[in-house]
């Protein structure tokens, strides 16, 4: 498995420390198919090979779109690139949101912090399907308003009448207008049929975890509730080993997984 | 090879002393002979010329955490058990250069897969444990959805000369997990030793068309029924003589039950997480990827090497490792040797050689380990375990 | 015209109590208007209320030199605001703001107290109403405290090695 060099089109601030990479295939050939809720191998020359989940729209294969955050070497060095730049890839990998599965049910999608950028493919694909769903909830939450990705579309969506957006900051100083609170405070008076709901929940794992309760609170079944998890990952096809969980590899057997199926393991410590 | 042609499931018998001829014909078909040799004070597989590289009059000495080598009275060829390295070293290579790439001076760069020069192996005294362990790494490299072609091309070539286990070590527990002594399946040619004090023969069964190939133009003889009795008898003498036993019932279950248990800080007391035991493991696939360049930064490669579950970074996620104690790492490795690699691959992630037993510098023995988390259920009522809620049909 | 009972006996906080503890709470309530900006309480002064939002927004700020004002909570129709008034010394923590045109009912904490010291049963299911939110707000800080999105919590997939 090489990585199949991609022309960095343009690199896009998000805040001060993401930025989404817009990239096309450097060979020529002019499209990459993803489902929404997998992930790449992004290779930056000499650095190293990170994981990151797409975050462009799956129903535009001719972008092919990575928010990232600046916290490690590769990640920044790619921070450092320019557009003309060329970075490795290989994928995508990993299982899908299940967003088939969640036609005819109300859609809530719970995001933490940069949780949204492997979220986003999933909400224009509901959105491409809008008349295949019920009420479709977006509940997001960051650190700070600063910290908020894709402002403008957000701005956009808030607009639309099908789409329903609400927004939470853990801190904020005065000026902020929002809402501020953790994102589980969101979810006790969000709209959607607890009994006929399908949860789509990615961000940091205690944020997950929380989420999970407070969904259950309201009567979400476990089994309609998906987690998207993080591990380490070297291979992305389940032979290095790093990103075991249990029984599961989480590159092949996840990234996106039913919450029941992973409860009892997220449970134990070290795991 | 006589005019009767060798089939595959045939008996022959060559006597020891023109086991040469077997070399000699896997070096005309071209095949690099790979066989058990001594180095540095241990019996490690390692290309040879001659039978005489083989570690003939020696035998081995196996106990928790003790390894050593002893002069037999005898000549056996090969009179001892597995040592330190594993096939997995020629079919898996502990590094491996997976591609380079070179700056196009266009911002971009143009990725070379690694185009690689591969010996034909024919590997030489594979035991029933480590045939076993190449059959369960097929799993690991060879699956469904992905294969790795590193492995594949090491892999479909290579022949494989299995050798019954006679004079099994201390640690061996290859009869606890159905994968030996004797070898079953798997094999192009399989060869039992047979010395009784008068003579020194080889039995030798054929596997597949290309063991029987290697045959044509070696002097065997079909084997006499006395003859493959007397072979017979040494590999059946050698299973009684396996003493160590892992009680594999419900090994899954309870390896899960156990996932909170206060056994593995005790383990951990001892455990030194040095990964001596994922090294000399046959089955251990685990490994990291490293990149490099050239001082000019034009060219750059991507390794691949051996890694360990017991390495405090192998579960580094931003911010920390998940496993940082080393009750987790050890937890880890013999929950997923022994329980999830049932769920991952259809079957243990052990054959019984020992190994880590051996090698590890405290002496941990994996079949204690598990002898004492059964003890920590005696006298308790039986857990229960979880049962799928029924629908009720009314 | 809705009257003050009926108003507070669709409120959650209310939900299932019984009619003749209606009608004593409704004897301590009022309704109250606050114009976007203004403050509702501030930090340090006495506690003698709480609110149930009925519409708008609320903000709980806290200031500190060199920080400026941070929000640390905002609450919103629907919200319960304030439970000094239960505890002794019986004083905000916290400054509370409205941050657009907030609708609430006030309920006297006083009167409250009063009415709860002679009839226990009323003071237990009042306080069971009011451990569940502060259960919830505790659970909330200590995810808050957590800082998840912080640079330590997080995560390589989504933030890379």
């Amino acid at each position: 498995m090489v990585p199949r060099p991609f022309r960095l089109r343009q690199v896009r601030r998000e805040t001060h420390d993401t930025f989404t990479l817009e990239l096309e295939p450097a060979d020529g050939s002019d499209s990459f198919c993803f489902r929404a809720g997998q992930f790449n191998m992004l290779y930056v020359f000499g650095v190293g090979e990170v994981p990151i989940s797409i975050s462009g729209n799956p129903t535009n294969p001719h972008v092919l779109m990575h928010t990232t955050r600046e916290v490690g070497t590769v990640t920044k060095a790619m921070g450092k690139l320019r557009s003309g730049d060329v970075v490795g890839v290989r994928g995508p990998f990993g299982t899908p949101w299940p967003v088939e599965h969640a036609e005819g049910a109300d859609v809530v999608i719970v995001a933490g912090g940069i949780g949204l950028a492997p979220l986003r493919p999933a909400l224009y694909h509901l959105l491409a399907h809008r008349d295949r769903y019920g009420k479709i909830v977006l509940l997001y939450g960051t650190r700070t308003p600063g910290d908020i990705l894709y402002r403008r579309e957000l701005q956009r969506w808030r607009a639309q009448f099908d789409l329903e957006v609400h927004i939470t900051v853990d801190r904020a100083l005065s000026g902020w207008r929002g809402n501020v609170g953790v994102v589980t405070s969101l979810i006790a008076r969000a709209p959607f049929d607890a009994r006929n709901t399908v949860a789509l929940v990615c961000g940091p794992e205690i944020m997950m975890r929380f989420t999970v309760l407070e969904l259950q609170r309201r009567g979400v079944s476990p089994s309609h509730i998906y987690v998207s998890l993080e591990r380490n990952m070297k291979c992305g096809v389940g032979m290095c080993g790093h990103c075991q969980l249990g029984p599961f590899f989480v590159c092949k057997d996840g990234p996106v997984f039913s919450y029941n199926k992973v409860q009892h393991l997220l449970e134990k410590r070290e795991i | 090879m006589s005019q009767s042609g060798a089939e595959g499931g045939k008996r022959f018998v060559l006597p020891a002393s023109q086991f040469q001829q077997v070399f000699d014909a896997l070096k005309r078909l071209g095949y690099q002979i790979i066989a058990p040799t001594l180095l540095d004070e241990a019996i490690v597989y390692e290309p040879v010329e001659s039978v005489d590289e083989l570690p003939a009059g020696f035998t081995d000495e196996q106990r928790a955490g003790v390894y050593r080598l002893k002069r037999r009275a005898d000549k056996a060829l090969f009179g001892y058990a597995v040592g330190p390295r594993s096939w997995k070293h020629y079919l898996y290579p502990p590094r491996q250069r997976l591609w380079q790439a070179k700056r196009d001076g266009n911002g971009g760069f143009q990725v070379i897969p690694e185009q690689e020069q591969i010996p034909r192996y024919a590997f030489v005294g594979v035991r029933a444990c480590e045939l076993a362990a190449i059959a369960i790494q097929d799993r690991v490299f060879l699956g469904e959805q992905h294969h790795d072609e590193y492995y594949r091309r090491r892999r479909e070539n290579a022949l494989l000369v299995a050798v019954n286990c006679v004079y099994p070590a201390g640690n061996c527990f290859c009869s606890s997990v159905g994968t030996g002594p004797r070898v079953q399946e798997g094999f192009d040619l399989a060869i039992t030793e047979v010395l009784d004090g008068k003579s020194h023969f080889l039995v030798i069964e054929v596997g597949s068309e290309r063991g029987a190939a290697v045959l044509e133009g070696v002097d065997v003889q079909t084997a006499t029924e006395e003859q493959w009795q007397q072979a017979q008898q040494a590999v059946d003498s050698a299973a009684r003589r396996i003493l160590k036993h892992l009680d594999t019932t419900d090994l899954k279950e309870l390896l899960y039950r156990h996932l909170d248990s206060p056994h593995w800080e005790a383990v951990a007391k001892r455990c030194l997480t040095c990964s001596n035991c994922t090294m000399v493991c046959p089955t251990c696939f685990c490994h990291t990827v490293e990149d490099i360049t050239n001082l000019q930064g034009t060219v750059a490669e991507r390794w691949r090497r051996w890694d360990s579950c017991f390495h405090i970074d192998f579960s580094y996620i931003h911010g920390s490792p998940v496993r940082v104690s080393e009750a987790s790492r050890y937890r880890q490795w013999i929950t997923h040797k022994l329980a999830s690699w049932q769920d991952q691959f259809g079957t243990l992630g052990c054959v019984g050689c020992g190994r880590c037993i051996t090698w590890c510098p405290v002496g941990i023995d994996i079949t204690e380990e598990i002898r004492a988390l059964r003890r920590s259920e005696e006298g308790r009522v039986a857990p229960t375990v979880p049962q799928e809620e029924s629908h009720a049909n009314t | 015209m809705r009257t003050l009972e009926t108003v507070l006996a669709e409120h959650p906080f209310f939900a299932g109590l019984e009619q003749r503890y209606l009608q004593i709470i409704v004897g301590c309530a009022s309704n109250v208007v606050f114009e976007k900006g203004q403050i509702i309480f501030r930090e340090g002064e006495e506690a003698n209320r709480f609110y149930l939002i009925r519409q708008g927004r609320v903000a709980l700020e806290v200031h500190a030199a060199g920080i400026g004002t941070l929000t640390i909570q905002t609450l919103d129709a629907g919200d319960i605001l304030g439970w000094s008034w239960l505890v002794p010394p019986y004083r905000w923590h916290f400054d509370a703001r409205a941050v657009e045109l907030t609708r609430a009912i006030a309920l006297d904490g006083e009167c409250l107290r009063r009415k709860c010291e002679e009839d226990h049963d009323l003071g237990y299911e009042l306080l069971k109403r009011f451990a569940e939110i502060i259960t919830q707000r505790l659970q909330a800080t200590r995810l808050q405290l957590l800082d998840v999105y912080g640079a330590e919590g997080h995560i390589s997939r989504r933030g890379g090695t």
